[in-house]
Protein backbone atom coordinates (compact mmCIF):
# COMPACT_ATOMS: atom_id res chain seq x y z
CA UNK A 1 0.00 0.00 0.00
CA UNK A 2 1.30 3.42 -0.93
CA UNK A 3 2.09 6.00 1.74
CA UNK A 4 0.01 9.17 1.99
CA UNK A 5 2.62 11.44 0.41
CA UNK A 6 3.05 9.01 -2.47
CA UNK A 7 -0.69 8.89 -3.05
CA UNK A 8 -0.74 12.68 -3.08
CA UNK A 9 1.91 12.64 -5.80
CA UNK A 10 -0.15 10.29 -7.99
CA UNK A 11 -3.24 12.38 -7.41
CA UNK A 12 -1.37 15.53 -8.38
CA UNK A 13 -0.15 13.92 -11.64
CA UNK A 14 -3.72 12.78 -12.37
CA UNK A 15 -5.00 16.30 -11.79
CA UNK A 16 -2.43 17.73 -14.24
CA UNK A 17 -3.30 15.02 -16.78
CA UNK A 18 -7.02 15.86 -16.58
CA UNK A 19 -6.30 19.56 -17.09
CA UNK A 20 -4.09 18.70 -20.05
CA UNK A 21 -6.88 16.55 -21.54
CA UNK A 22 -9.41 19.34 -21.01
CA UNK A 23 -7.13 21.86 -22.73
CA UNK A 24 -6.49 19.58 -25.73
CA UNK A 25 -10.15 18.80 -26.19
CA UNK A 26 -11.48 22.31 -25.61
CA UNK A 27 -8.86 23.92 -27.90
CA UNK A 28 -9.66 21.57 -30.80
CA UNK A 29 -13.35 20.87 -30.28
CA UNK A 30 -12.46 17.18 -30.02
CA UNK A 31 -14.72 14.40 -28.74
CA UNK A 32 -14.07 11.74 -26.05
CA UNK A 33 -13.44 13.74 -22.89
CA UNK A 34 -15.64 11.38 -20.83
CA UNK A 35 -13.83 8.15 -21.79
CA UNK A 36 -10.45 9.93 -21.39
CA UNK A 37 -11.25 11.04 -17.84
CA UNK A 38 -12.28 7.53 -16.76
CA UNK A 39 -8.85 6.02 -17.50
CA UNK A 40 -6.52 8.62 -15.96
CA UNK A 41 -5.74 6.78 -12.71
CA UNK A 42 -4.91 3.44 -14.36
CA UNK A 43 -2.60 5.17 -16.85
CA UNK A 44 -0.83 7.13 -14.13
CA UNK A 45 -0.47 4.00 -11.98
CA UNK A 46 1.01 2.01 -14.87
CA UNK A 47 3.44 4.61 -16.15
CA UNK A 48 4.55 6.00 -12.78
CA UNK A 49 4.72 2.83 -10.72
CA UNK A 50 4.54 -0.43 -12.65
CA UNK A 51 5.90 -0.04 -16.16
CA UNK A 52 9.40 0.42 -17.43
CA UNK A 53 8.45 2.12 -20.68
CA UNK A 54 11.94 3.09 -21.80
CA UNK A 55 14.02 -0.09 -21.72
CA UNK A 56 14.34 -0.72 -25.48
CA UNK A 57 13.34 -4.23 -26.51
CA UNK A 58 12.99 -5.19 -22.83
CA UNK A 59 10.44 -2.44 -22.14
CA UNK A 60 6.98 -3.14 -20.80
CA UNK A 61 4.36 -2.49 -23.47
CA UNK A 62 1.10 -0.60 -23.07
CA UNK A 63 -1.63 -0.68 -25.72
CA UNK A 64 -4.58 1.68 -25.61
CA UNK A 65 -7.09 -0.58 -27.32
CA UNK A 66 -9.77 2.04 -26.61
CA UNK A 67 -7.78 4.41 -28.78
CA UNK A 68 -10.36 7.18 -28.55
CA UNK A 69 -9.16 7.92 -25.00
CA UNK A 70 -5.75 8.94 -26.38
CA UNK A 71 -5.83 12.51 -25.02
CA UNK A 72 -5.28 10.90 -21.61
CA UNK A 73 -2.47 8.70 -22.96
CA UNK A 74 -0.77 11.64 -24.69
CA UNK A 75 -0.95 13.69 -21.50
CA UNK A 76 0.57 10.84 -19.45
CA UNK A 77 3.30 10.24 -22.04
CA UNK A 78 4.05 13.95 -21.86
CA UNK A 79 4.34 13.73 -18.07
CA UNK A 80 6.78 10.84 -18.64
CA UNK A 81 8.81 12.94 -21.08
CA UNK A 82 8.05 10.72 -24.09
CA UNK A 83 5.84 13.26 -25.86
CA UNK A 84 7.00 16.87 -26.09
CA UNK A 85 4.99 19.98 -25.28
CA UNK A 86 5.08 20.91 -28.98
CA UNK A 87 3.64 17.53 -29.96
CA UNK A 88 0.91 17.87 -27.36
CA UNK A 89 0.10 21.33 -28.73
CA UNK A 90 -0.20 19.85 -32.22
CA UNK A 91 -3.04 17.50 -31.20
CA UNK A 92 -5.90 17.37 -33.74
CA UNK A 93 -4.77 20.37 -35.77
CA UNK A 94 -4.36 20.70 -39.55
CA UNK A 95 -0.74 19.76 -40.21
CA UNK A 96 -0.43 18.84 -36.53
CA UNK A 97 1.33 16.04 -34.70
CA UNK A 98 -1.14 13.75 -32.96
CA UNK A 99 -4.45 12.36 -34.23
CA UNK A 100 -7.61 11.75 -32.25
CA UNK A 101 -6.64 8.08 -32.32
CA UNK A 102 -3.04 6.92 -31.69
CA UNK A 103 -0.69 6.05 -34.54
CA UNK A 104 2.16 3.56 -34.10
CA UNK A 105 5.25 5.35 -32.82
CA UNK A 106 7.23 3.27 -30.29
CA UNK A 107 9.75 6.08 -29.83
CA UNK A 108 7.00 8.18 -28.31
CA UNK A 109 5.44 5.30 -26.39
CA UNK A 110 2.68 4.42 -28.84
CA UNK A 111 2.94 0.68 -29.40
CA UNK A 112 0.18 0.26 -32.02
CA UNK A 113 -2.29 2.26 -34.06
CA UNK A 114 -5.61 1.85 -32.33
CA UNK A 115 -9.04 3.35 -32.60
CA UNK A 116 -10.80 0.49 -34.27
CA UNK A 117 -12.15 -1.40 -31.26
CA UNK A 118 -11.46 -5.09 -30.82
CA UNK A 119 -7.86 -5.14 -32.07
CA UNK A 120 -5.73 -4.42 -29.02
CA UNK A 121 -6.05 -7.63 -27.04
CA UNK A 122 -4.99 -9.80 -29.99
CA UNK A 123 -1.97 -7.61 -30.69
CA UNK A 124 -1.07 -7.65 -27.00
CA UNK A 125 -1.37 -11.45 -26.98
CA UNK A 126 1.08 -11.62 -29.89
CA UNK A 127 3.52 -9.37 -28.01
CA UNK A 128 3.17 -11.50 -24.89
CA UNK A 129 3.79 -14.64 -26.93
CA UNK A 130 6.95 -13.12 -28.43
CA UNK A 131 8.17 -12.18 -24.95
CA UNK A 132 7.56 -15.66 -23.64
CA UNK A 133 9.31 -17.40 -26.56
CA UNK A 134 12.28 -15.02 -26.23
CA UNK A 135 12.45 -15.56 -22.46
CA UNK A 136 12.02 -11.83 -21.82
CA UNK A 137 10.67 -10.42 -18.60
CA UNK A 138 8.51 -7.64 -19.99
CA UNK A 139 4.78 -7.41 -19.40
CA UNK A 140 2.15 -6.32 -21.89
CA UNK A 141 -0.72 -4.18 -20.58
CA UNK A 142 -3.77 -3.49 -22.72
CA UNK A 143 -6.66 -1.18 -21.84
CA UNK A 144 -10.06 -2.00 -23.28
CA UNK A 145 -13.36 -0.20 -23.04
CA UNK A 146 -16.50 -1.92 -21.85
CA UNK A 147 -18.34 -1.21 -25.10
CA UNK A 148 -15.38 -2.78 -26.90
CA UNK A 149 -16.25 -6.10 -25.27
CA UNK A 150 -19.20 -6.27 -27.70
CA UNK A 151 -16.59 -7.12 -30.37
CA UNK A 152 -16.31 -10.87 -30.98
CA UNK A 153 -12.61 -10.62 -31.75
CA UNK A 154 -11.97 -9.63 -28.12
CA UNK A 155 -13.28 -13.00 -26.97
CA UNK A 156 -11.19 -14.84 -29.54
CA UNK A 157 -8.16 -13.27 -27.88
CA UNK A 158 -9.50 -13.88 -24.36
CA UNK A 159 -9.82 -17.60 -25.23
CA UNK A 160 -6.37 -17.76 -26.83
CA UNK A 161 -4.57 -16.04 -23.95
CA UNK A 162 -6.38 -18.17 -21.40
CA UNK A 163 -5.57 -21.39 -23.27
CA UNK A 164 -1.88 -20.50 -23.50
CA UNK A 165 -1.68 -19.18 -19.94
CA UNK A 166 -0.08 -15.91 -21.00
CA UNK A 167 0.81 -14.61 -17.55
CA UNK A 168 2.87 -11.74 -18.96
CA UNK A 169 -0.37 -10.27 -20.37
CA UNK A 170 -2.54 -7.94 -18.28
CA UNK A 171 -5.89 -6.74 -19.61
CA UNK A 172 -7.55 -3.70 -18.08
CA UNK A 173 -11.25 -3.08 -18.65
CA UNK A 174 -12.55 0.46 -18.19
CA UNK A 175 -15.96 -0.54 -16.88
CA UNK A 176 -17.62 2.86 -16.71
CA UNK A 177 -20.85 1.20 -17.82
CA UNK A 178 -21.40 3.63 -20.69
CA UNK A 179 -20.67 3.28 -24.36
CA UNK A 180 -21.11 5.64 -27.32
CA UNK A 181 -24.90 5.69 -27.43
CA UNK A 182 -25.93 4.80 -23.91
CA UNK A 183 -25.59 2.54 -20.89
CA UNK A 184 -23.95 -0.87 -21.44
CA UNK A 185 -26.75 -2.42 -19.41
CA UNK A 186 -29.29 -1.14 -21.94
CA UNK A 187 -27.32 -1.93 -25.12
CA UNK A 188 -25.67 -5.34 -24.61
CA UNK A 189 -25.31 -6.14 -20.92
CA UNK A 190 -21.91 -7.43 -19.80
CA UNK A 191 -22.62 -8.75 -16.32
CA UNK A 192 -21.48 -10.93 -14.74
CA UNK A 193 -18.31 -9.62 -16.36
CA UNK A 194 -15.77 -11.08 -13.95
CA UNK A 195 -17.29 -14.54 -14.25
CA UNK A 196 -17.00 -14.37 -18.04
CA UNK A 197 -13.24 -13.74 -17.91
CA UNK A 198 -12.80 -16.30 -15.14
CA UNK A 199 -14.56 -18.92 -17.25
CA UNK A 200 -11.97 -18.31 -19.98
CA UNK A 201 -9.08 -19.03 -17.60
CA UNK A 202 -8.13 -15.53 -16.46
CA UNK A 203 -7.39 -14.31 -12.94
CA UNK A 204 -9.88 -11.52 -12.33
CA UNK A 205 -9.26 -8.50 -10.10
CA UNK A 206 -12.26 -6.25 -9.44
CA UNK A 207 -10.98 -2.79 -8.62
CA UNK A 208 -12.19 0.76 -8.04
CA UNK A 209 -10.51 2.29 -11.09
CA UNK A 210 -10.06 5.68 -9.44
CA UNK A 211 -8.53 4.35 -6.20
CA UNK A 212 -4.74 4.13 -6.44
CA UNK A 213 -4.59 1.91 -3.37
CA UNK A 214 -6.78 -0.74 -4.98
CA UNK A 215 -5.05 -0.45 -8.38
CA UNK A 216 -1.60 -0.83 -6.80
CA UNK A 217 -2.71 -3.83 -4.79
CA UNK A 218 -4.13 -5.63 -7.84
CA UNK A 219 -1.18 -4.87 -10.12
CA UNK A 220 1.16 -5.97 -7.34
CA UNK A 221 -0.60 -9.32 -6.92
CA UNK A 222 -0.80 -10.71 -10.45
CA UNK A 223 -1.22 -14.47 -10.80
CA UNK A 224 1.41 -16.65 -12.38
CA UNK A 225 0.42 -19.27 -14.92
CA UNK A 226 -2.58 -17.44 -16.36
CA UNK A 227 -3.39 -14.02 -17.74
CA UNK A 228 -4.72 -11.34 -15.42
CA UNK A 229 -7.53 -8.86 -15.97
CA UNK A 230 -8.37 -5.82 -13.88
CA UNK A 231 -12.02 -4.89 -14.15
CA UNK A 232 -11.82 -1.21 -13.33
CA UNK A 233 -15.06 0.14 -11.97
CA UNK A 234 -14.87 3.71 -13.17
CA UNK A 235 -16.95 6.79 -13.82
CA UNK A 236 -17.22 8.21 -17.30
CA UNK A 237 -16.20 11.88 -17.15
CA UNK A 238 -14.56 11.40 -13.73
CA UNK A 239 -13.27 14.60 -12.15
CA UNK A 240 -15.75 17.14 -13.49
CA UNK A 241 -19.10 16.92 -11.73
CA UNK A 242 -21.34 17.82 -14.65
CA UNK A 243 -19.55 15.40 -17.01
CA UNK A 244 -19.71 12.39 -14.70
CA UNK A 245 -21.99 9.52 -15.71
CA UNK A 246 -23.50 11.46 -18.58
CA UNK A 247 -23.25 9.81 -22.01
CA UNK A 248 -23.43 13.27 -23.58
CA UNK A 249 -19.72 13.68 -22.78
CA UNK A 250 -18.68 10.72 -24.88
CA UNK A 251 -18.79 13.08 -27.86
CA UNK A 252 -19.48 16.60 -26.60
CA UNK A 253 -16.64 19.07 -26.47
CA UNK A 254 -17.03 21.79 -23.83
CA UNK A 255 -17.97 25.33 -24.82
CA UNK A 256 -16.25 28.28 -23.17
CA UNK A 257 -18.52 28.38 -20.13
CA UNK A 258 -18.26 24.61 -19.61
CA UNK A 259 -14.50 24.76 -20.08
CA UNK A 260 -14.12 27.45 -17.42
CA UNK A 261 -16.34 25.54 -15.01
CA UNK A 262 -14.45 22.29 -15.60
CA UNK A 263 -11.09 23.97 -15.17
CA UNK A 264 -12.24 25.52 -11.92
CA UNK A 265 -13.23 22.11 -10.57
CA UNK A 266 -9.99 20.46 -11.66
CA UNK A 267 -7.88 23.23 -10.13
CA UNK A 268 -9.63 22.97 -6.79
CA UNK B 1 1.29 -25.55 -54.88
CA UNK B 2 0.72 -25.30 -51.12
CA UNK B 3 3.17 -28.09 -50.45
CA UNK B 4 5.84 -26.55 -52.68
CA UNK B 5 5.47 -23.24 -50.88
CA UNK B 6 5.47 -24.73 -47.39
CA UNK B 7 8.42 -27.05 -48.10
CA UNK B 8 10.54 -24.04 -48.99
CA UNK B 9 9.25 -22.12 -45.97
CA UNK B 10 10.04 -25.07 -43.70
CA UNK B 11 13.71 -25.01 -44.76
CA UNK B 12 13.94 -21.40 -43.63
CA UNK B 13 11.89 -22.07 -40.48
CA UNK B 14 14.37 -24.72 -39.37
CA UNK B 15 17.27 -22.28 -39.75
CA UNK B 16 15.57 -19.33 -38.06
CA UNK B 17 14.82 -18.22 -34.51
CA UNK B 18 12.43 -15.45 -35.45
CA UNK B 19 10.09 -17.04 -37.97
CA UNK B 20 6.57 -17.79 -36.70
CA UNK B 21 3.83 -19.69 -38.54
CA UNK B 22 0.14 -19.36 -37.64
CA UNK B 23 -2.87 -21.19 -39.03
CA UNK B 24 -6.54 -20.74 -38.25
CA UNK B 25 -7.16 -24.49 -38.00
CA UNK B 26 -6.68 -25.27 -41.69
CA UNK B 27 -3.94 -27.06 -43.64
CA UNK B 28 -4.36 -30.70 -42.65
CA UNK B 29 -0.87 -32.30 -42.40
CA UNK B 30 0.62 -29.20 -44.04
CA UNK B 31 2.30 -28.04 -40.84
CA UNK B 32 3.49 -31.30 -39.28
CA UNK B 33 7.09 -30.44 -40.14
CA UNK B 34 6.82 -26.99 -38.52
CA UNK B 35 5.36 -28.36 -35.34
CA UNK B 36 8.07 -31.00 -35.14
CA UNK B 37 10.91 -28.57 -35.90
CA UNK B 38 10.00 -25.77 -33.45
CA UNK B 39 6.65 -26.12 -31.67
CA UNK B 40 7.08 -22.79 -29.85
CA UNK B 41 6.99 -20.88 -33.13
CA UNK B 42 4.02 -22.65 -34.71
CA UNK B 43 0.48 -21.96 -33.48
CA UNK B 44 -2.89 -23.22 -34.57
CA UNK B 45 -4.85 -20.31 -33.12
CA UNK B 46 -8.16 -22.06 -33.70
CA UNK B 47 -10.98 -20.94 -35.96
CA UNK B 48 -10.33 -17.28 -35.20
CA UNK B 49 -8.88 -15.41 -38.14
CA UNK B 50 -9.24 -11.90 -36.72
CA UNK B 51 -7.32 -12.96 -33.64
CA UNK B 52 -4.69 -14.63 -35.83
CA UNK B 53 -4.00 -11.37 -37.66
CA UNK B 54 -3.79 -9.40 -34.40
CA UNK B 55 -1.41 -11.95 -32.88
CA UNK B 56 0.72 -11.81 -36.03
CA UNK B 57 0.86 -8.02 -35.69
CA UNK B 58 1.93 -8.26 -32.04
CA UNK B 59 4.63 -10.81 -32.86
CA UNK B 60 5.87 -8.69 -35.73
CA UNK B 61 5.94 -5.53 -33.58
CA UNK B 62 8.37 -7.51 -31.39
CA UNK B 63 10.64 -8.21 -34.36
CA UNK B 64 9.28 -11.53 -35.57
CA UNK B 65 8.63 -12.55 -39.15
CA UNK B 66 5.17 -14.13 -39.33
CA UNK B 67 3.31 -16.27 -41.88
CA UNK B 68 -0.47 -16.67 -41.56
CA UNK B 69 -2.33 -19.38 -43.43
CA UNK B 70 -5.93 -20.17 -44.21
CA UNK B 71 -8.38 -20.60 -47.07
CA UNK B 72 -8.53 -17.25 -48.83
CA UNK B 73 -11.97 -15.86 -47.86
CA UNK B 74 -11.32 -16.66 -44.20
CA UNK B 75 -7.76 -15.34 -44.35
CA UNK B 76 -8.30 -11.99 -46.04
CA UNK B 77 -12.04 -11.21 -46.03
CA UNK B 78 -13.18 -12.08 -42.51
CA UNK B 79 -10.34 -10.11 -40.86
CA UNK B 80 -9.95 -7.52 -43.63
CA UNK B 81 -10.02 -4.62 -41.20
CA UNK B 82 -7.41 -6.21 -38.94
CA UNK B 83 -5.22 -6.67 -42.02
CA UNK B 84 -5.80 -3.05 -43.03
CA UNK B 85 -4.97 -1.48 -39.67
CA UNK B 86 -2.68 -3.91 -37.89
CA UNK B 87 -0.63 -5.20 -40.84
CA UNK B 88 -0.89 -2.91 -43.87
CA UNK B 89 -0.91 0.56 -42.32
CA UNK B 90 1.66 -0.58 -39.75
CA UNK B 91 3.77 -1.93 -42.63
CA UNK B 92 4.60 -5.06 -40.68
CA UNK B 93 6.56 -8.08 -41.78
CA UNK B 94 3.58 -10.42 -41.98
CA UNK B 95 2.90 -12.72 -44.92
CA UNK B 96 -0.63 -13.87 -45.68
CA UNK B 97 -0.58 -17.18 -47.49
CA UNK B 98 -3.99 -17.99 -48.94
CA UNK B 99 -5.11 -21.33 -50.29
CA UNK B 100 -7.61 -21.74 -53.09
CA UNK B 101 -7.43 -18.94 -55.67
CA UNK B 102 -10.57 -18.53 -57.79
CA UNK B 103 -12.72 -21.64 -58.16
CA UNK B 104 -10.14 -24.03 -56.65
CA UNK B 105 -12.56 -25.38 -54.06
CA UNK B 106 -15.12 -26.28 -56.73
CA UNK B 107 -17.98 -28.30 -55.28
CA UNK B 108 -17.40 -26.83 -51.81
CA UNK B 109 -19.19 -23.76 -53.11
CA UNK B 110 -18.93 -20.00 -53.15
CA UNK B 111 -18.20 -19.62 -49.43
CA UNK B 112 -14.78 -21.03 -50.28
CA UNK B 113 -14.15 -19.22 -53.59
CA UNK B 114 -11.61 -16.41 -53.88
CA UNK B 115 -13.05 -14.00 -56.42
CA UNK B 116 -12.55 -10.62 -54.74
CA UNK B 117 -9.27 -11.13 -52.86
CA UNK B 118 -6.96 -9.48 -55.38
CA UNK B 119 -9.12 -6.34 -55.43
CA UNK B 120 -9.15 -6.16 -51.64
CA UNK B 121 -5.46 -6.82 -51.10
CA UNK B 122 -4.30 -4.59 -53.97
CA UNK B 123 -6.17 -1.67 -52.43
CA UNK B 124 -4.10 -1.75 -49.22
CA UNK B 125 -1.07 0.47 -48.62
CA UNK B 126 2.31 -1.27 -48.26
CA UNK B 127 0.81 -4.59 -49.35
CA UNK B 128 2.60 -6.62 -52.01
CA UNK B 129 0.33 -9.02 -53.91
CA UNK B 130 1.79 -12.10 -55.60
CA UNK B 131 0.07 -14.93 -57.48
CA UNK B 132 2.34 -17.83 -58.45
CA UNK B 133 1.43 -19.71 -61.62
CA UNK B 134 2.64 -23.17 -60.67
CA UNK B 135 4.34 -25.12 -57.86
CA UNK B 136 7.90 -24.22 -58.85
CA UNK B 137 6.93 -20.57 -59.00
CA UNK B 138 5.28 -20.90 -55.58
CA UNK B 139 8.55 -22.30 -54.25
CA UNK B 140 10.46 -19.35 -55.74
CA UNK B 141 7.94 -16.90 -54.27
CA UNK B 142 8.33 -18.52 -50.86
CA UNK B 143 12.06 -17.83 -51.09
CA UNK B 144 11.50 -14.22 -52.15
CA UNK B 145 8.94 -13.65 -49.41
CA UNK B 146 11.55 -14.52 -46.79
CA UNK B 147 13.75 -11.67 -48.01
CA UNK B 148 10.88 -9.18 -48.29
CA UNK B 149 10.49 -7.01 -45.21
CA UNK B 150 6.85 -5.94 -45.27
CA UNK B 151 3.30 -7.15 -45.72
CA UNK B 152 2.65 -9.57 -48.55
CA UNK B 153 -0.38 -11.48 -49.77
CA UNK B 154 0.38 -14.69 -51.63
CA UNK B 155 -2.51 -16.32 -53.47
CA UNK B 156 -1.95 -20.02 -54.02
CA UNK B 157 -3.94 -22.36 -56.22
CA UNK B 158 -5.00 -25.90 -55.60
CA UNK B 159 -3.55 -29.34 -55.59
CA UNK B 160 -2.54 -30.84 -58.95
CA UNK B 161 -2.68 -27.53 -60.78
CA UNK B 162 -0.96 -26.80 -64.08
CA UNK B 163 2.81 -26.79 -64.58
CA UNK B 164 4.52 -23.94 -66.42
CA UNK B 165 8.15 -24.30 -65.45
CA UNK B 166 10.46 -27.29 -65.66
CA UNK B 167 12.80 -25.83 -63.05
CA UNK B 168 12.57 -23.19 -60.30
CA UNK B 169 12.20 -19.92 -62.21
CA UNK B 170 14.22 -16.75 -61.75
CA UNK B 171 11.57 -14.39 -60.55
CA UNK B 172 11.58 -10.79 -59.37
CA UNK B 173 8.70 -9.28 -57.44
CA UNK B 174 7.13 -6.46 -59.43
CA UNK B 175 8.66 -7.53 -62.74
CA UNK B 176 6.45 -9.54 -65.07
CA UNK B 177 7.76 -12.60 -66.89
CA UNK B 178 7.47 -12.81 -70.69
CA UNK B 179 6.87 -16.47 -71.51
CA UNK B 180 6.33 -16.19 -75.24
CA UNK B 181 6.75 -13.42 -77.78
CA UNK B 182 4.45 -12.65 -80.68
CA UNK B 183 3.14 -9.76 -82.70
CA UNK B 184 -0.61 -9.94 -83.20
CA UNK B 185 -1.86 -9.98 -79.64
CA UNK B 186 -0.59 -9.78 -76.07
CA UNK B 187 -2.12 -11.97 -73.39
CA UNK B 188 -1.44 -10.97 -69.79
CA UNK B 189 -2.44 -13.63 -67.28
CA UNK B 190 -1.98 -14.30 -63.60
CA UNK B 191 -1.87 -17.40 -61.40
CA UNK B 192 -3.09 -20.65 -62.85
CA UNK B 193 -4.56 -18.74 -65.79
CA UNK B 194 -1.00 -18.31 -67.09
CA UNK B 195 -1.13 -21.91 -68.19
CA UNK B 196 -4.42 -21.25 -70.00
CA UNK B 197 -2.74 -18.24 -71.63
CA UNK B 198 0.05 -20.44 -72.98
CA UNK B 199 -2.45 -22.93 -74.39
CA UNK B 200 -4.40 -20.05 -75.94
CA UNK B 201 -1.24 -18.82 -77.66
CA UNK B 202 -0.70 -22.31 -79.09
CA UNK B 203 -4.27 -22.46 -80.41
CA UNK B 204 -4.03 -18.97 -81.91
CA UNK B 205 -0.82 -19.88 -83.69
CA UNK B 206 -2.71 -22.72 -85.41
CA UNK B 207 -4.98 -19.97 -86.74
CA UNK B 208 -1.96 -18.04 -87.95
CA UNK B 209 -1.87 -15.53 -85.10
CA UNK B 210 1.27 -14.91 -83.06
CA UNK B 211 0.78 -14.04 -79.40
CA UNK B 212 2.89 -12.63 -76.61
CA UNK B 213 2.17 -14.25 -73.23
CA UNK B 214 3.06 -12.39 -70.04
CA UNK B 215 2.95 -13.94 -66.58
CA UNK B 216 1.87 -11.08 -64.31
CA UNK B 217 2.72 -12.87 -61.06
CA UNK B 218 2.85 -9.59 -59.12
CA UNK B 219 -0.37 -7.57 -58.99
CA UNK B 220 1.09 -4.98 -56.65
CA UNK B 221 3.46 -3.32 -57.33
CA UNK B 222 2.26 -3.72 -60.89
CA UNK B 223 4.82 -3.84 -63.70
CA UNK B 224 3.40 -0.82 -65.49
CA UNK B 225 6.49 -0.62 -67.70
CA UNK B 226 5.78 -3.87 -69.46
CA UNK B 227 2.12 -2.94 -69.96
CA UNK B 228 3.12 0.37 -71.55
CA UNK B 229 5.63 -1.47 -73.74
CA UNK B 230 3.03 -4.01 -74.86
CA UNK B 231 0.66 -1.15 -75.64
CA UNK B 232 3.21 0.38 -77.98
CA UNK B 233 3.96 -2.86 -79.82
CA UNK B 234 0.65 -4.76 -79.91
CA UNK B 235 -2.65 -3.83 -81.47
CA UNK B 236 -4.59 -6.03 -79.10
CA UNK B 237 -4.17 -6.73 -75.38
CA UNK B 238 -6.12 -9.31 -73.35
CA UNK B 239 -6.07 -10.15 -69.66
CA UNK B 240 -7.02 -13.50 -68.12
CA UNK B 241 -7.61 -14.01 -64.42
CA UNK B 242 -9.58 -16.32 -62.16
CA UNK B 243 -11.08 -13.37 -60.27
CA UNK B 244 -13.93 -10.94 -60.71
CA UNK B 245 -13.34 -8.74 -63.72
CA UNK B 246 -13.71 -5.74 -61.43
CA UNK B 247 -10.74 -4.81 -59.28
CA UNK B 248 -8.27 -7.49 -60.32
CA UNK B 249 -5.67 -7.87 -63.07
CA UNK B 250 -7.93 -6.63 -65.87
CA UNK B 251 -8.88 -3.46 -64.05
CA UNK B 252 -5.27 -2.72 -63.16
CA UNK B 253 -4.05 -3.27 -66.73
CA UNK B 254 -6.89 -1.22 -68.23
CA UNK B 255 -5.94 1.76 -66.07
CA UNK B 256 -2.36 1.64 -67.32
CA UNK B 257 -3.47 1.27 -70.93
CA UNK B 258 -5.86 4.22 -70.61
CA UNK B 259 -3.19 6.38 -69.03
CA UNK B 260 -0.89 5.51 -71.93
CA UNK B 261 -3.52 6.56 -74.48
CA UNK B 262 -3.89 3.04 -75.84
CA UNK B 263 -6.29 2.88 -78.77
CA UNK B 264 -6.01 -0.80 -79.67
CA UNK B 265 -8.29 -3.69 -78.81
CA UNK B 266 -8.56 -4.52 -75.12
CA UNK B 267 -10.65 -7.12 -73.38
CA UNK B 268 -10.70 -8.57 -69.88
CA UNK B 269 -11.41 -12.25 -69.30
CA UNK B 270 -12.36 -13.22 -65.79
CA UNK B 271 -15.40 -14.04 -63.76
CA UNK B 272 -18.56 -12.01 -64.14
CA UNK B 273 -20.43 -11.05 -61.03
CA UNK B 274 -22.76 -13.87 -60.06
CA UNK B 275 -21.20 -16.29 -62.57
CA UNK B 276 -21.07 -19.10 -60.04
CA UNK B 277 -24.69 -18.67 -59.07
CA UNK B 278 -26.75 -21.81 -59.47
CA UNK B 279 -23.87 -23.99 -60.69
CA UNK B 280 -22.62 -26.97 -58.74
CA UNK B 281 -19.39 -28.46 -59.95
CA UNK B 282 -15.67 -28.86 -59.73
CA UNK B 283 -13.21 -26.08 -60.50
CA UNK B 284 -12.71 -27.13 -64.14
CA UNK B 285 -16.48 -27.14 -64.67
CA UNK B 286 -16.87 -23.71 -63.10
CA UNK B 287 -14.01 -22.26 -65.15
CA UNK B 288 -15.67 -23.56 -68.28
CA UNK B 289 -18.99 -21.95 -67.30
CA UNK B 290 -17.11 -18.67 -66.97
CA UNK B 291 -15.47 -19.03 -70.37
CA UNK B 292 -12.02 -19.53 -68.89
CA UNK B 293 -10.99 -22.61 -70.87
CA UNK B 294 -8.26 -22.24 -73.52
CA UNK B 295 -10.79 -23.15 -76.21
CA UNK B 296 -13.30 -20.48 -75.16
CA UNK B 297 -10.59 -17.89 -74.67
CA UNK B 298 -8.86 -18.46 -78.00
CA UNK B 299 -12.21 -18.33 -79.81
CA UNK B 300 -13.16 -15.07 -78.04
CA UNK B 301 -9.75 -13.56 -78.76
CA UNK B 302 -9.84 -14.43 -82.46
CA UNK B 303 -13.34 -12.95 -82.75
CA UNK B 304 -12.04 -9.73 -81.13
CA UNK B 305 -9.06 -9.65 -83.50
CA UNK B 306 -11.26 -10.16 -86.59
CA UNK B 307 -13.39 -7.22 -85.55
CA UNK B 308 -10.36 -5.02 -84.98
Amino acid sequence: MAAGSELARFEEISRRVRISVLEMIYRTGSPHIGPSFSVVEILVALYFRFMNATAGAERDRFLLSKGHACPALYAVLHEKGLISREDLDGFALDGGTLQQHPVLDPGRGIEASTGSLGHGLSIAAGMALAGRVDGKEYKVYVLLSDGELNEGSVWEAVMFAGHHGLDNLVALVDYNRMQALGRTDDIVGLDPLGEKWRAFGWHVHEVDGHDFGEIFEALGALSMGRPNVLILHTVKGKGVSFMENDVLWHYRSPDEREYEAALKELRR
Amino acid sequence: MKTAFMDRLLQAYRDSDDLFVLTADLGFRLFDGFEAAAPRRFYNVGVAESNMIGIAAGLSLCGKSVYCYSIIPFLVMRPFEQIRVDIAYHGLNVKLVGAGGGFTYGCEGFTHFALEDLALMSSLPNMTVVVPADPLEAEAVAGLSLEHDGPMYIRLGGRGGPVIHDRTPEIEIGRAMVLREGEDAAVIATGEMVHAGMLVAGMLSERGLSTTVVNMHTLKPLDTGIIAALASTHEAVFTIEEHNTRGGLGSAVSAVLAENGYSGVFRRFGIDEGACKGFVGGSAFLRERSGLTPENLSEAISVSLRRA
